[in-house]
């Protein structure tokens, strides 16, 4: 007996793997059911379906892209401090000092390019007619899913708390203040106004719930590290969930029918 | 650039541009063995042995310190060409040439000759010390590759679209159709994960590697860079805010682009093109999206990024970013237009002591006549539309759905419409009450 044999006759193996090696049809078969990760997957697929010059891979890239971001994210966690103190210098660190600081290089290059993998998944999506019955729904949800993604990159832009991050940040959340009746320079601020008493000022408007400041400061770095490691990811997990389902319940891949 | 020589930058990019043209030339030379030997094609292939070797060549030169470059008038000559107009309306009328010409650019030889221009062109702009500046910065490499991917995939889709359109002037089914037998997940689709995976795990790496990711000096609240850009996915909303005030660009119109997306499946009531790639079944909305992803994100993307300099400024893509550049801006209301050029009269004006509700009709009675375009563009022009182009469509969609659409495609029209107004009148806002902060 060879030992790949002995490793996959042992007990451990085959307690976690439920199955023999998908060497046969039947066992290539069972493989998909039994594995959870498999199973997402269904037994088969239209050729047409897995053909890259028709998907593109696109949307496979996009979910493998936010899952490197996700392992790189949390391991940059260990060495990210979200503070004025030390955000700056906890990256120069990874830049200068940390070993494995090629890790920033990763996860910012990843996000880039799932910004950009997004994009084509839904230019793909839209060029062969896949949002037409039955799949409306899942397109709806894939444009959640792209504002999610530039949501997660445009947080993720502040915590280097270099010059790049907060002006652009600046840049992009001064847009709020300007929010129709809900920001204090947007139009019909005046309307919420209780005798007389402007509700909607710099100190209480759409802006100031985005920034958690009248300005780029700590709080908006705290509120934008929150947002970028927990709350949006979560958002996305459980979305993509339905997402991935829902490919499978409107009958896997579009085609001609 | 200030401070660093035309030569400095020129010797130290020629290492670079000699690597990249060594990639010309075996990209070439692949593709000439491939045409000689599995397509039997003698000449295609020795043109483009040719290239290969030219291009060998020039690698040579790039290496030893003197890749080519643009002459400086041709140089001189494109920046003076750049501008909004000229920017906007030549990528609008390349698109619309893309579009009518599609069986033609498709064929892979011209797709291939295009992709290798393209190439040049980037690499013999890359001597200039101001494009390279530009175009190198690591946080715009993506958008370098975007526009290369997006090429790609631009012909890759018409080139099936294509070949499927002229399939069904025969009768036959879409090439799609021809594959619809069913094969096993495990081993076709899971391998075929796994080596994607492989792949761009290989590729994120050699980027991370090769390309350190920016840290500028901390930040500081009190010194503006100039210019001050949002993350470049952004650009195209930045972009806006030279035509309409923050709650339009910022806030109402990336809402509506997002409603707009969403709407799509519902508005679309096309049955055909479902699942396979096809124009001529479904012109119309492959047109508006074309339009609004194309034109109206990605090439705004580009000009945000490449194009505007220190203060908003629209700079040549060989031109220095000279923070003191002044360009004079006159731009005029319609308000202005109307009560002091044509009526001659100074703007109604309200007066601080009256009543609000008196100082709002003076606000209204100044700003009529741009009201009331507005209110037409709005609420007149959709049931125009029903009446005599859009018939058809209004027929088959109902009221609700029609008058939806009708208004999504109109607000997606005010833009480029605002951008010509701006261009031809100087126009700045057709509504101007800033008193409630309500530019239009
Ligand atoms: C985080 C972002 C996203 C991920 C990870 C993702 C992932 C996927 C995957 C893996 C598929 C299977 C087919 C394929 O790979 O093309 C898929 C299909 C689909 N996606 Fe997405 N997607 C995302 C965003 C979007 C967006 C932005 C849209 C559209 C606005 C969208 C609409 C759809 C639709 C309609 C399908 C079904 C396509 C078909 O059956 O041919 N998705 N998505």
């Amino acid at each position: 007996m060879s030992i790949g044999e002995m490793i996959r006759e042992s007990q451990v193996w085959k307690s976690i793997f439920r199955h023999p090696m998908p060497q046969d049809r039947r066992n290539r078969i069972v493989v998909m059911l039994t594995n959870f990760f498999l199973h997402l997957h269904p037994v088969s697929i239209k050729k047409q379906g897995i053909a890259l010059s028709y998907t593109w891979c696109m949307g496979g890239v996009t979910f493998f892209l936010f899952l490197v971001e996700t392992v790189t994210g949390v391991l940059l966690m260990f060495y990210y401090r979200p503070t004025l103190e030390w955000a700056y210098n906890d990256i120069l660190a990874l830049r200068d000092v940390t070993s494995l600081g090629i890790l920033r290089e990763l996860h910012r290059w990843g996000a880039h390019a799932m910004v950009i993998t997004v994009w084509l998944h839904m230019y793909r999506v839209f060029l062969t007619g896949s949002y037409k019955p039955p799949r409306e729904f899942n397109w709806v949800i894939g444009v959640i899913l792209l504002l999610l993604t530039l949501l997660l990159s445009f947080t993720g832009y502040l915590l280097p708390w270099d010059q790049l991050a907060i002006w652009a940040i600046t840049v992009g959340s001064n847009m709020a203040r300007a929010t129709p009746i809900l920001g204090h320079e947007g139009p019909g601020q005046q309307l919420l106004n209780i005798q007389g008493i402007d509700m909607i000022t710099n100190a209480s408007d759409a802006r100031f719930a985005l920034l958690g400041a009248r300005f780029v400061g700590e709080e908006t770095l705290n509120r934008f590290y929150i947002l970028h490691c927990i709350a949006i990811p979560l958002g996305v997990a459980l979305l993509l969930a339905i997402h991935f389902w829902r490919v499978r319940k409107d009958g896997g891949i579009s085609g001609p029918l | 650039m200030h401070g660093v020589s035309e030569a400095e930058v020129v010797s130290g990019i020629a290492p670079f541009l000699g690597g990249y043209y060594l990639f010309l030339a075996s990209m070439n030379a692949v593709m000439a063995f491939y045409l000689w030997h599995y397509k039997h094609r003698t000449n295609d292939a020795l043109v483009w042995t040719a290239f290969s070797l030219f291009m060998v060549i020039v690698s040579a030169a790039a290496m030893g310190g003197s890749p080519p470059g643009l002459p400086e008038s041709v140089r001189n000559l494109v920046n003076w060409l750049t501008g909004p107009v000229i920017y906007s309306v030549g990528t609008t009328v390349l698109l619309v040439i893309a579009y009518v010409l599609r069986r033609w650019w498709v064929k892979p030889m011209v797709a291939w000759t295009l992709l290798n221009i393209s190439l040049v062109a980037m690499g013999v702009s890359m001597v200039d010390a101001n494009f390279a500046a530009i175009v190198t910065k690591p946080d715009n490499v993506p958008i370098v590759g975007l526009v290369f991917l997006l090429g790609f995939f631009t012909w890759l889709a018409t080139a099936k679209a294509v070949e499927n359109d002229n399939r069904a002037k025969e009768g036959l089914p879409p090439t799609e159709k021809l594959d619809d037998e069913k094969v096993l997940v495990w081993p076709d689709l899971v391998y075929t994960e796994l080596i994607c995976m492989v792949a761009l795990t290989a590729l994120l790496l050699v980027w991370a590697i090769a390309l350190q990711a920016p840290l500028e000096e901390p930040a500081s609240s009190v010194k503006t860079p100039n210019p001050s850009k949002a993350p470049w996915y952004f650009l195209g909303l930045q972009e806006m805010l030279v035509y309409y005030d923050p709650w339009m660009a910022g806030v109402v119109l990336p809402s509506l682009v997002l409603v707009g997306l969403a709407a799509i499946p519902f508005l679309d009531f096309n049955k055909l093109g479902n699942g396979y790639y096809t124009i001529e079944q479904r012109k119309f909305s492959y047109l508006v999206f074309q339009f609004g992803f194309l034109e109206l994100w990605i090439t705004l993307i580009i000009l945000g990024t490449f194009f505007r300099g220190p203060n908003w400024n629209i700079f040549g893509p060989f031109e220095f970013w000279d923070p003191h550049k002044v360009l004079a801006l006159n731009n005029v209301d319609l308000s202005q237009y109307f009560w002091i050029g044509f009526m001659g009269e100074a703007l109604p004006k309200p007066s601080p002591d009256a009543t609000t509700l008196s100082q709002i009709l003076t606000i209204l009675l100044r700003e009529w006549l741009g009201i009331v375009l507005v209110v037409l563009y709005f609420v007149a022009l959709p049931p125009l539309m029903a009446a005599t182009i859009f018939r058809g469509f209004f027929v088959k969609m109902g009221f609700l759905r029609f008058m939806l659409m009708a208004n999504l495609l109109l607000f997606m029209a005010a833009l480029p419409l605002k951008m010509v107004l701006r261009w031809t009148l100087n126009l700045k806002y057709i509504i101007a009450i800033p008193e409630f902060f309500l530019n239009f």
